[in-house]
């Protein structure tokens, strides 16, 4: 017996594969959203009664396209030339499976073009792709749902206006594109891991879609590798009051071994083909913690390996500061403060949080207390707020 | 196909010397050449200074003439090339040989409608 939640599983599966094969067919993201969403209500009416198809995504597609044909004959006297011009690329044939993989990265490169503001391609990606609702990005964002329908109907009409090209770059645009395709995928992924939860599946499923049709890509692997090892921490991170419980004190316990697992054998196989770049890194960094059976027994050496290659091949303030953190474990408090303080990251909450921390190591409590109340003052999130007055008030001035 | 412009954005202010502006000039060459022999070329050329331009404005069923400048700003239109590209990326593809060319921030926009073919 099919239930709404059923369906509802099908849809965050198959949303986007549908949503991608409509554009190719119809050259129209709106009427291919229009008639996808048309296809998935029609599903909801008579699922529950047939039950599920042998082909939930066939179906869907072929319901929506067909759709999509027939509002568009309906509409062709009013507005012949759009809907004509539609159709043309409407061919009577049913739907094939097979090109469908392509589709879908057709559509991830379309809505993380590099002529988008990052939020439009955000937005797009979470929509077109993941099948969330208007509302539910602006919820996410923290935006009003009035403004991120905006954002979206500006996007959308851009790539109509400029004619952003619904395919997979040519091999010489590739590396730049996909880093920018990463790059949105990873943003809506720590948005998610301050904010909203759904957003962080939401990440993980277009990590794994891109992981399967790019499985050439160790950067792609890279970043599928290092959301699944933070992931994997989502329970241990949370204290019973809702704060933030750090690395350190977590209850390994806790951690999710099969998340920790997969993600372990992602970072090997990147290993395995030594072509690193700075999401692999990253995950190897991860895995180490992962490895980790107390806190003790982390080997900071290694980490503090992996910074120093980070910093070789994609230096920021944000690298040096993490360095620093293993500098401390692996030098000492002192050493690191050194490295913090010759950095230019006065507006980073973090930045303000790891001198707090080194300082209170080094026993300077007035200096701490300082620190951490710069850090209070960029920290907008409940859990994170709890997490530094409760160190801060263990610092003896 | 579709007709773009290449917007050439160049900072308000004394422009470069004959040697910089030469060496330009051979490129913006080079590039042309390439845009027509790929069947992308529609027109290109540069612009004088905005203190040479004057500005025909309607008021009151009359066209009131005034000297420009009509804008204030850090930037001018300093030339144009009208390009014909299939997308944006093709358009953007130019736009780059164009940026590299001039030394010069390039703005890449697409006209309404359709370039035929």
């Amino acid at each position: 017996m099919m239930t709404g939640p059923d369906i509802e599983a099908v849809f965050r599966a198959e949303y986007g594969r549908a949503v991608a094969v409509l554009v190719r067919f119809l050259g129209d993201i709106d009427i291919a959203e229009e008639a996808v969403q048309d296809a998935f209500a029609t599903a909801l009416r008579r699922w529950p009664e047939t039950g599920l198809p042998p082909s939930p995504a066939g179906w869907i597609i072929t319901t929506a396209r067909n759709r999509a044909v027939d509002r568009l004959r309906r509409e062709a006297t009013r507005d012949e030339r759009h809907a004509q011009a539609a159709l043309l690329h409407a061919p009577d044939a049913p739907p094939e499976e097979g090109p469908v993989r392509d589709d879908r990265l057709r559509l991830i490169f379309t809505c993380c073009h590099p002529a988008l503001a990052m939020q439009a391609r955000v937005a797009l990606t979470l929509r077109l792709l993941g099948g969330l609702t208007t509302a539910q990005i602006a919820r996410a964002f923290l935006v009003p749902e009035s403004t991120m329908a905006q954002r979206l109907v500006r996007a959308k009409a851009k790539i109509r206006n400029a004619g952003i090209p619904y395919r997979v770059p040519r091999d010489a645009d590739l590396p730049d594109r996909l880093t920018g395709v990463l790059a949105v995928v990873y943003l809506i992924f720590n948005q998610g891991y301050e904010g909203e939860a759904g957003l962080c599946e939401e990440a993980l499923r277009l990590g794994r879609l891109l992981a399967e049709l790019m499985p050439d890509e160790p950067e792609v692997t890279g970043l599928l590798a290092l959301m699944l090892l933070v992931e994997s921490r989502r329970d241990a991170r949370r204290g019973g009051h809702g704060e933030l419980v750090p690395l350190p004190e977590q209850d390994r316990d806790r951690w999710d071994r099969e998340l920790i697992a997969e993600g372990q054998g992602l970072v090997r196989r990147c290993l395995r083909r030594n072509r690193p770049g700075p999401y692999q890194i990253q995950a190897a960094v991860q895995a180490v913690h992962s490895d980790a059976p107390t806190a003790e027994a982390t080997d900071w050496g290694q980490i503090l390996q992996l910074y120093d290659q980070l910093m070789a091949i994609a230096p920021s303030p944000v690298v040096a500061l993490n360095r620093a953190v293993a500098v401390a474990e692996v030098e000492g408090p002192r050493q690191a403060l050194d490295l913090v303080d010759a950095l230019d990251l006065d507006g980073y909450r973090v930045f303000h949080a790891v001198r707090a921390d080194l300082l209170r190591r080094l026993g300077r409590g007035t200096e701490a207390v300082r620190a951490y109340e710069a850090a209070l003052a960029l920290t907008g999130s409940p859990a994170e707020r709890a997490f530094l007055q409760r160190r801060m008030r263990t610092v003896t001035r | 196909m579709k007709y773009y412009l290449l917007n050439v954005m160049q900072p308000v202010g004394e422009p470069p010397g004959p040697d910089v502006l030469g060496e330009i000039e051979k490129r913006l060459d080079a590039l042309n050449r390439e845009l027509r022999e790929a069947g992308a070329w529609v027109f290109a050329g540069g612009l004088h200074g905005p203190e040479s331009s004057t500005v025909l404005r309607p008021r009151d069923g009359d066209v009131l003439v005034t000297d420009g400048p009509y804008a204030e700003g850090k930037e001018m239109l300093g030339g144009i090339s009208l390009i014909k590209a299939p997308d944006l990326d093709a358009a953007l593809a130019w736009g780059r040989k164009l940026a590299l060319a001039t030394t010069l921030p390039i703005e890449v926009r697409p006209f309404l409608g359709e370039a035929g073919e």
